[in-house]
């Protein structure tokens, strides 16, 4: 597992005196790890931090010894990032060509890339749509797409923000399934508490701040009691 | 039905041909359309095309659709040219117009984006050793070519949205809303490149 540290991290965005996360100070070595937090509780600047999409204003983030603001292109090696809205995530026209996008810089050959995708695309019971446009599939297709695009670099850590919020309930726990099944580690923030039965633990937000690092049943149970 | 020149799988010889090779014909056609001032030569121009679209095994309304949106601009300039030059010079000029949209629609419905991207860094890789980033050149290519649906779907979301609120045709009230998502899908691409490795 790779170890994700976090140390005295605040943000703000530019131009904005709002502060999104406040003095966040954590260390993740576990294999599932789940986010939750009402809308504008910070959890999305977390997870965004974790792969220096984000930078942080106060303190620092590492990956395995990598500091996002001078290691960023090493830490998104091992860290992938998977969105909400699938649509702004896939890049190229067809399903095949998307999937393949993430490794054209990497050194492979045609050859090796091609088999990853074709790897990829059975993985994700994505065969038949190979040549597809990218923008006709069905949310759930896309969002699995999503998904294998991002697996397809092999990983070590996987980042997921809110990937179900535009789902319907059977799409929704069709991907919880495929994320359950992953070998690699797992940050997952979500609305849908269901997700984080089995998880190893989970993070509770509040207005920017971490106020709860617990198993999931307390963590669960302690964000429906803020909610009320 | 794919109006929007995205590409159709297939396994015609007009799939098959290299990228380069496609888009180096559109190339010459662009080039020689300066010179094309017969009606004869626009009209076999116009009837290779037509053969091209017929190997390919594009359908009808597919390869209608590729010139339906020049409809109007067309039209107009073929009035113009009728009563200025007469019927020949219309049928030359409008001819040409049709025959490189018609082309460049044929290459992309028979062309992978990322074969495409690959030819243009491949033809402007001489541009290398004067600093030109060429495989951003491919990028931003293939980025086009995928936000022709995105920007399609945005505008179909604002139209839906006016009529559900029972707003008439508005130029002013349809482009605000679409050019700030579509600013909003820009931002969003953006971070989503990052996070795929391409850096900025």
């Amino acid at each position: 597992m790779a170890v994700i540290e976090m140390a005295g991290v605040g943000h703000r965005y530019p131009g904005s005196d709002r502060q999104v996360l406040a003095d966040v100070s954590v260390r993740l070595t576990e294999q599932r790890v789940g986010v939750i937090g009402a809308n504008g509780s910070g959890k999305s600047t977390f997870a965004r931090l974790l792969n220096g999409l984000v930078l942080p204003v106060d303190g620092n983030v590492r990956v395995d010894d990598l500091d996002t603001r001078r290691d960023g292109k090493a830490v998104r090696r091992r860290v992938g990032f998977c969105f909400t809205d699938p649509d702004a995530q896939i890049v190229m026209p067809t399903v095949a060509e998307d999937i393949g996008f993430g490794l054209r810089r990497r050194g492979l050959s045609r050859e090796q890339i091609s088999q990853r995708v074709r790897a990829a695309l059975a993985s994700y019971g994505l065969e038949g749509h190979a040549d597809h446009p990218a923008h006709l599939l069905s949310g759930g297709q896309k969002q699995l797409l999503a998904l294998a695009a991002v697996m397809v670099t092999e990983p070590q850590v996987l980042v997921m923000d809110e990937p179900t919020t535009l789902l319907d309930l059977r799409n929704a726990r069709m991907i919880g399934r495929v994320v359950a099944a992953l070998p690699q580690q797992v940050v997952l923030v979500t609305h849908h508490l269901d997700l984080l039965e089995d998880f190893d633990r989970v993070l509770v937000f509040d207005e920017g701040r971490l106020v709860l690092d617990a198993v999931p049943e307390e963590a669960v149970a302690y964000y429906r009691k803020l909610m009320s | 039905m794919n109006p929007l020149g995205l590409y159709l799988p297939g396994t015609t010889p007009v799939h098959r041909a290299p990228a380069a090779v496609k888009l180096l014909l559109m190339l010459a056609l662009g080039v020689a359309s300066v010179f094309l001032d017969r009606a004869w030569e626009v009209a076999a121009v116009l009837l290779a095309v037509v053969v091209g679209y017929a190997v390919a095994r594009i359908p009808f309304r597919t390869a209608v659709a590729q010139v339906r949106p020049l409809l109007w601009v067309v039209g107009f300039a073929a009035i113009v040219h009728v009563f200025l030059d007469g019927w020949t010079r219309a049928f030359v000029v409008v001819g040409v117009v049709v025959a490189l949209v018609m082309l460049a629609g044929l290459v992309t419905l028979t062309t992978r984006t990322d074969a495409m991207a690959d030819a243009v860094v491949g033809l402007l890789r001489p541009l290398r050793h004067v600093g030109v980033d060429t495989e951003r050149i491919g990028l931003v290519l293939a980025l086009g070519i995928r936000c022709v649906p995105v920007v399609v779907g945005l505008a179909e979301e604002v139209r839906d949205a006016q009529r559900a609120r029972g707003l008439t045709a508005s130029p002013r009230a349809f482009a605000v809303p679409l050019v700030v998502r579509s600013l909003r899908h820009a931002d969003a691409l953006g971070e989503a490149l990052l996070a795929r490795g391409v850096e900025d």
